[in-house]
């Protein structure tokens, strides 16, 4: 191991052969930020197989709060997955502790249980602090996870409104609510949380409690709708029993048919990326820095309709106006 | 004047030992009878306490290493050949597959002519300490319950003498609990254990009584020795109040708190190891000292346990310890000699009113078995270890030859020709496969089939399980069929790791912001956050210096990737592969460190990560740690290192090296 940054084109050939040590490389490569390395990785990103970003494999978020029980949910959605031959790629998002900067990754074997599988790849992420319940990373990372596996499920511990900060940077947002806690039930009534495409909530198995979140839940729904016109479903699971999740599974490809079938799959992909690049630059030069660049909701359109580039070559071109006109004002 | 009462029987000398291969351990176990030890204590290897047979992948390194490899009813008869288990008072560490054990137990008792209802000892079979510490659990709580209460219904109607469980407290302190904890949390178990029993409807509301009478505790005793004693006494006052008011026992007699020792293992040194000579023998003071609480059973680590494994001599030597306390002092002559003391009736007050408030937090929860699920009991034993292990780091706590007095002159103990610990024979794993081979050739495998056959069939219904073992047993089955049918059946899980405990005040402290900030800066320098993989391979579920070494790296700003205990290589360098990290810290203590680096350095080649650094910690010989490092280990730590900033200096220093940046000097 050394400091000597890979050669981008080659390593993008290689992820998307499915390489696994390639795809390593560049997740750590994405997370570089030395300036070097984030050209490399612009590079990178710009060399991977367009077709696969655009439209190809489901990125599906899953989040909800601490306890719903997420990882024993994605742990049974990789099996029904795996059966029906489909490879699987996690990005699993852990908060990293406010006062050490450290962090503690621990969720690998409740979501993999055998552990061996090479068509399962799951790496964690701590969020650092920064973006909300997500990481900077994610989207990169998660683009390049799409060239080389059929699902990729990035994995968020979410608390109160911040919760599903997710869904604007996936195809497919699920939400897992914990039973007997009607805290996300309000959160959706008052409309500050925003709207998943599939709601579950897990532990049937406990019983009257998960029945009567579902109700609550189910009658909340009836009364909102995704924007887009999606009609979401709220299925109830056990991830301990194994039950539900084949058609949790459906639900969730049931969603990205939908966006296919409508033609809206890869505006949604482009819409992740403005999201990216707009949360980014607000998360480093703030409300004014955007501003100059005419303000979040005008840059937002143009960049989900400009044609895709790499996220970081944009990013990087973006900044370096911001830069640009701060230094013309000074 | 003091009231002279009748000399007090001894309690019962056992050594706990196993080793090789069943017919090392029956020669063992045969001199130590002949040494005047009047009862045994079975120790099994890894694999038979986690029900694998000795082939195993998962098993390889590990057979006849921490006990006796127990595949079939061969090996057990070839363990109690010529002990008439009719007459011998035996106890087993068994858990998970304890219902397996017992069965053949049984089974060769029953071919040596003696009935079931002859038989004494004692059945470990407590499962959920092993999801807090230890660690040899297989399956998911609920069916591991219930496999606990079929032991327990089974033998109160059929060997009346057995303890078929011992609840443990003594894994407890060695994963840190404080004296409160220990109790609260053995109680909670206890009320756990005999809820289920009661709600499983196996034993009527008469035969009840039989039940608590029944059951049986295994303690820990440490240094502080008075506290220990005091202890003992609270567990007796709260057994007896919970027996009567929880469970209606009646008679005096079935709500005595019975109990066996082990004394502490946390507190023994790896430098000056001599001095746990008078340590061992202070923490067995704390268990017979006061009559009314002494206990029943009594074993005694070797004092040379931290170095390996101990010869015959060391277990000798302990077993002496206990004769001179028993035959040459005036100890069992006299009452209880704590009786009115006003000091000790006030600490036994303060540990009943601690406990009770923690009992009644776990109850709050649902009970034990939820409160484990939840993670909150890891987490407080976590936390009381990781303020214990700050506190020797900080000089605060004191233990001599390791943070003071640490001069010292060459040992002569263990300078000799094997530097003081016994080295099993590396050809023990090789045979005991032969053995096994040789005996699946032999038996009648449509019989096999059957007897497996009922068993599935006895799982699913939910009647008891005992009697399906047995005929397993009678049939040839071995102890990796008989788990796997039932992994099949109940599944298996993984228990809470309890590492995400706050970060404590020493994360604030000098030291660790001076270590944190350079560990801040390497990340920059290598380009993203540094990442460790703490892992721990094969089948050792001593999770403690895991736990400690993951909650450190967190504190001073490494990013840790820990999944718990009983990982295959194959599993550690997927994750290291995945995760992206940038060393690799194994820790192994069951003495198969060197198979078990090996393998992960093979794995390590296999998906492209050769020259990642791996450190390894465990109890590992200074023979061991030198081929260790031949092999490509860049650092072995062992428990005499207490210092954790400084071994995360080392870590972070390997990480520079590795990336060609010159070391920093961190005081």
């Amino acid at each position: 191991m050394t400091l000597a940054l890979p050669e981008p084109a080659a390593l993008a050939a290689a992820v998307g052969g499915r390489d696994r040590l390639a795809l390593a490389r560049a997740l750590n490569l994405l997370d570089d930020r030395r300036p070097v390395a984030r050209q490399c990785a612009a590079a990178f990103l710009d060399a991977l197989p367009a077709e696969k970003l655009d439209t190809g494999g489901h990125l599906i978020g899953i989040t909800g709060p601490p306890g719903a029980g997420k990882s024993s949910l994605t742990a049974a959605l990789i099996q029904v997955w795996r059966r029906r031959g489909l490879k699987v790629a996690i990005l699993a998002v852990d908060p990293s502790s406010p006062i050490t900067g450290g962090a503690l990754l621990g969720d690998r074997l409740r979501m993999h249980a055998s552990g061996a599988d090479r068509e399962v790849f799951i790496r964690s992420l701590a969020c650092r602090g920064e973006f909300g319940g997500l990481s900077a990373e994610v989207w990169p990372m998660s683009l390049a996870m799409l060239a080389a596996f059929d699902v990729v499920l990035v994995e968020t511990v979410g608390v109160g409104q911040k919760e599903i900060d997710v869904s604007k940077m996936t195809d497919t947002t699920c939400f897992v609510a914990q039973p007997a806690s009607g805290d996300s039930i309000q959160f959706l009534k008052a409309g500050i949380m925003e709207i998943p495409h599939v709601i579950v909530v897990n532990k049937e198995d406990i019983g009257m409690a998960a029945r009567k979140t579902l109700s609550e839940l189910k009658n909340t729904l009836r009364r909102q709708m995704d924007p887009e016109g999606w009609q979401v479903p709220a299925l109830s699971v056990s991830a301990a029993l194994g039950s539900g999740i084949e058609p949790l599974a459906d639900a969730l490809d049931s969603h990205r048919n939908w966006l296919l079938a409508r033609g809206q799959f890869n505006a949604r992909r482009q819409r992740c990326q403005a999201e990216w690049l707009v949360k980014h630059l607000r998360e480093e030069f703030g409300r004014y820095g955007i501003g100059l660049l005419g303000g979040e909701d005008a840059l937002f359109i143009r960049l989900a309709e400009a044609p895709r580039r790499s996220p970081i070559a944009e990013y990087e071109a973006l900044r370096a106006r911001v830069i640009r006109e701060i230094k013309a004002k000074g | 004047m003091t009231t002279q009462v009748k000399r007090d029987k001894p309690w019962l000398m056992r050594t706990y030992s196993g080793h090789s291969s069943a017919k090392a351990s029956n020669e063992l176990y045969r001199t130590n009878l002949g040494k005047g030890q009047t009862g045994l204590s079975v120790a099994f290897d890894l694999p038979t306490q986690t029900g694998y047979d000795a082939d195993h992948p998962l098993a390889r390194g590990e057979v006849g290493k921490v006990g006796v490899p127990i595949c079939n009813i061969g090996d057990m008869e070839a363990l109690f050949d010529q002990i008439p288990l009719g007459q011998m008072n035996t106890s087993m560490t068994i858990n998970a597959t304890a219902a397996w054990l017992l069965a053949l137990y049984v089974a060769t008792a029953e071919r040596q002519g003696a009935s079931p209802a002859q038989l004494q000892g004692t059945t470990q079979n407590d499962i959920l300490k092993e999801y807090l510490s230890r660690g040899t659990y297989i399956f998911p709580p609920a069916p591991s319950v219930r496999l606990t209460t079929d032991i327990i219904a089974y033998t109160v109607k059929n060997i009346p003498k057995w303890n078929p469980t011992n609840i443990c407290s003594y894994h407890l302190q060695e994963a840190g609990a404080t004296p409160t904890q220990e109790l609260a949390y053995a109680l909670s178990t206890a009320i756990a254990v005999l809820d289920a029993i009661r709600d499983s409807g196996q034993i009527g509301a008469d035969g009840f009584e039989q039940v608590v009478g029944r059951i049986s505790f295994f303690v820990n005793a440490g240094i502080r020795f008075v506290e220990e004693t005091c202890k003992m006494r609270a567990f007796g006052e709260m057994w007896d109040k919970l027996a009567q008011e929880r469970y209606g026992a009646q008679s005096e007699e079935m709500r005595r708190f019975r109990y066996g020792v082990q004394v502490n293992s946390l507190g023994l040194t790896e430098a000056q190891p001599e001095n746990n000579v008078q340590r061992i023998v202070l923490e067995m003071l704390g268990v017979s000292l006061s009559k009314k609480a002494r206990a029943r059973a009594i074993q005694l680590p070797a004092w040379n346990e931290a170095l390996g494994l101990p010869r015959p001599w060391d277990q000798q030597w302990a077993l002496r310890m206990q004769q001179v306390l028993v035959l040459e002092t005036d100890l069992l002559e006299y009452g209880d000699i704590f009786d009115g003391s006003p000091v000790i009736a006030a600490k036994v007050k303060a540990l009943v009113d601690g406990a009770t408030a923690e009992m009644a937090r776990v109850q709050e929860q649902g009970g034990m078995v939820q409160a484990i699920e939840a993670g909150y009991v890891k987490r407080q034993l976590v936390t009381s270890h990781t303020e214990r292990m700050r506190a020797i780091e900080r000089g605060d706590l004191k233990i001599v030859g390791l943070n003071c007095f640490r001069e010292t002159e060459e040992s002569p103990l263990t300078g000799g020709k094997d530097s003081g610990i016994m080295k099993v024979d590396p050809r023990a794993e090789r045979e005991q496969i032969e053995r096994l081979n040789a005996f699946r050739a032999k038996r009648n495998n449509a019989e096999v089939k059957a007897a497996l056959a009922t068993l599935a069939e006895t799982a699913r219904s939910g009647a008891n399980i005992m009697p399906a073992s047995i005929l397993c047993a009678h049939a040839g089955v071995t102890t990796g069929e008989w788990s796997q049918t039932l992994r099949d059946i109940f599944g298996e899980y993984r228990a809470p790791t309890g590492i995400d405990i706050a970060a404590n005040d020493d994360a604030r402290g000098a030291r660790a912001v001076a270590i944190r900030t350079e560990v801040i800066k390497t990340g920059e320098e290598v380009g993203r956050p540094l990442r460790l993989l703490v892992g721990k391979p094969g089948l050792d579920g001593h999770s403690n210096g895991a736990e400690q070494i993951a909650v450190k790296g967190r504190d001073v700003g490494f990013e840790i990737v820990y999944e718990g205990i009983r990982l295959t290589p194959e599993q550690i360098a997927k994750a290291a592969l995945e995760e992206g990290v940038h060393l690799i810290g194994l820790s192994v203590l069951s003495g198969s460190h060197v198979e078990m680096v090996e393998d992960v350095f093979n794995q390590l080649d296999k998906v492209g990560l050769r020259g990642l650094p791996v450190v390894i910690g465990g109890i590992i010989p200074e023979s061991d740690a030198k081929l260790l490092k031949e092999k490509g280990i860049a650092a072995v730590y062992t428990p005499k290192d207490i210092d954790l900033n400084g071994i995360m200096v080392d870590i972070l220093n390997l990480i520079r090296k590795a990336n060609d940046l010159q070391p920093v000097a961190t005081a």
